[in-house]
């Protein structure tokens, strides 16, 4: 499967090396040259060797999502520091280049909850993180007073 | 009648734009989430200015969106006018929305996201030059997409073959209607008599769709105007 990764924090480098590990197509884009990098992080061979693409350029750059091979991608996800962007980046990888699988990461839960009640994919970790601690505490807070 | 007008952003646009919509007696709140920005603003604009981030929907809910008859979105982010508008829309059914374009060439995500109207500076700057200019040979006036109409004013270019012909005698494409010639600095209205000169300037209102037409028809050699 060819995946287009947008946004290459520790989140999306960390995709972008499992996808490409298991043998998929990896491109990745960010707009700081310094992201590449990170993709190498715990590799002994170069991301390029191992087969990745790498684009430097912004997420609303067409022509950046078009050297990244958005056309030919499969599955799309979109991992910047903003939240904003990945919701619009997303849908312009959902509208405009009809990407079959598009995936947005969104920090605010309350935007997450919407866009995917719209059909914008969202993965939400502020969320994750909210239902973990809560059963967490709860476990060890045990039984409410007078409940 | 007052509105009820939220508008993201107190840039100097934002913040402008608040000060003439409260003078023209409209309800007004302004969101802003830089705070030094927020605490300037505030001097002047007191409960009138809010502080937050515009593209948080609770932020949009605290300023009371579901009543706003309109969001305005000028900050100097585009994803982040994009997305206020569109949850403005598609979320809270606000009937009206206007987005500020920063980069022109972001115009098309707007566009594809469905928030319109949207105004660009750089855009307004670039018509400015092209009506000061007369060389660029083509003025747009006024664009109506939506209504499938736009306003547009021409040079008359020396080699023209409509120059000297009579108004009553040109083949203008369907959907167009020549609605007035600038001679010498002054505008008039033809009648089916006024010959056309070189030098001329009209003006025309048409179907977007057949400005090409239009233009090549103007032009010498059947090729548009602006030489493309």
């Amino acid at each position: 499967m060819f995946v287009l990764i947008v946004g290459i924090g520790r989140v999306g480098s960390s995709v972008a090396r499992t996808m490409l590990q298991e043998g998929h197509t990896v491109s990745c884009l960010d707009e700081d040259p310094e992201s590449h990098a990170r993709l190498e992080i715990g590799l002994d061979t170069s991301w390029e060797d191992l087969g990745g693409r790498y684009t430097v350029g912004t997420a609303l750059e067409i022509e950046a999502l078009e050297e990244a091979g958005i056309a030919e991608a499969e599955a799309f996800v979109a991992s910047t520091n903003g939240d904003n962007t990945n919701l619009v980046v997303a849908q312009i990888a959902k509208r405009r280049f009809e990407v079959p699988t598009v995936i947005a990461r969104i920090l605010d839960p309350y935007r997450a909850q919407w866009y995917e009640s719209q059909g914008v994919h969202t993965i939400c970790p502020t969320r994750v993180a909210i239902e973990m601690l809560i059963g967490e505490v709860r476990e060890a807070a045990g039984p409410a007073p007078g409940g | 009648m007052g509105m009820y007008v939220i508008i993201a952003g107190a840039g100097k646009v934002g913040w402008n734009l608040a000060r003439e919509l409260l003078d023209k007696g409209h309800e007004v709140t302004l969101i802003e989430n830089n705070r030094g920005r927020y605490a300037t603003v505030e001097q002047e604009l007191e409960h009138n200015i809010q502080y937050g981030d515009a593209s948080e929907l609770w932020v949009l809910e605290r300023a009371g969106i579901s009543r706003a008859d309109m969001v305005i979105a000028v900050t100097g982010d585009d994803e982040d006018n994009v997305l206020i508008c569109q949850v403005a829309t598609e979320k809270y059914l606000c009937e009206r929305t206007i987005a500020r374009v920063n980069n022109p060439r972001n115009r098309q995500w707007f566009d594809l996201l469905g928030v319109r109207p949207v105004v660009s500076a750089t855009d307004l700057i670039l018509r400015l030059i092209e009506h000061e200019v007369p060389e660029y040979g083509l003025v747009h006036l006024l664009d109506l997409p939506e209504e499938r109409l736009e306003i547009i004013e021409m040079l008359l270019p020396a080699d023209s073959k409509a120059n000297g012909m009579r108004v009553g005698d040109l083949e203008m494409p369907e959907g167009s209607l020549l609605i007035s010639v600038l001679r010498e600095g002054r505008g008039f209205v033809p009648g089916p008599d006024t010959v056309l000169e070189a030098g001329d300037e009209i003006l025309a209102v048409l179907d977007p769709t057949v400005e090409e037409d239009l233009t090549s028809y103007f032009a010498p050699d059947g090729t548009s105007v602006d030489g493309t």
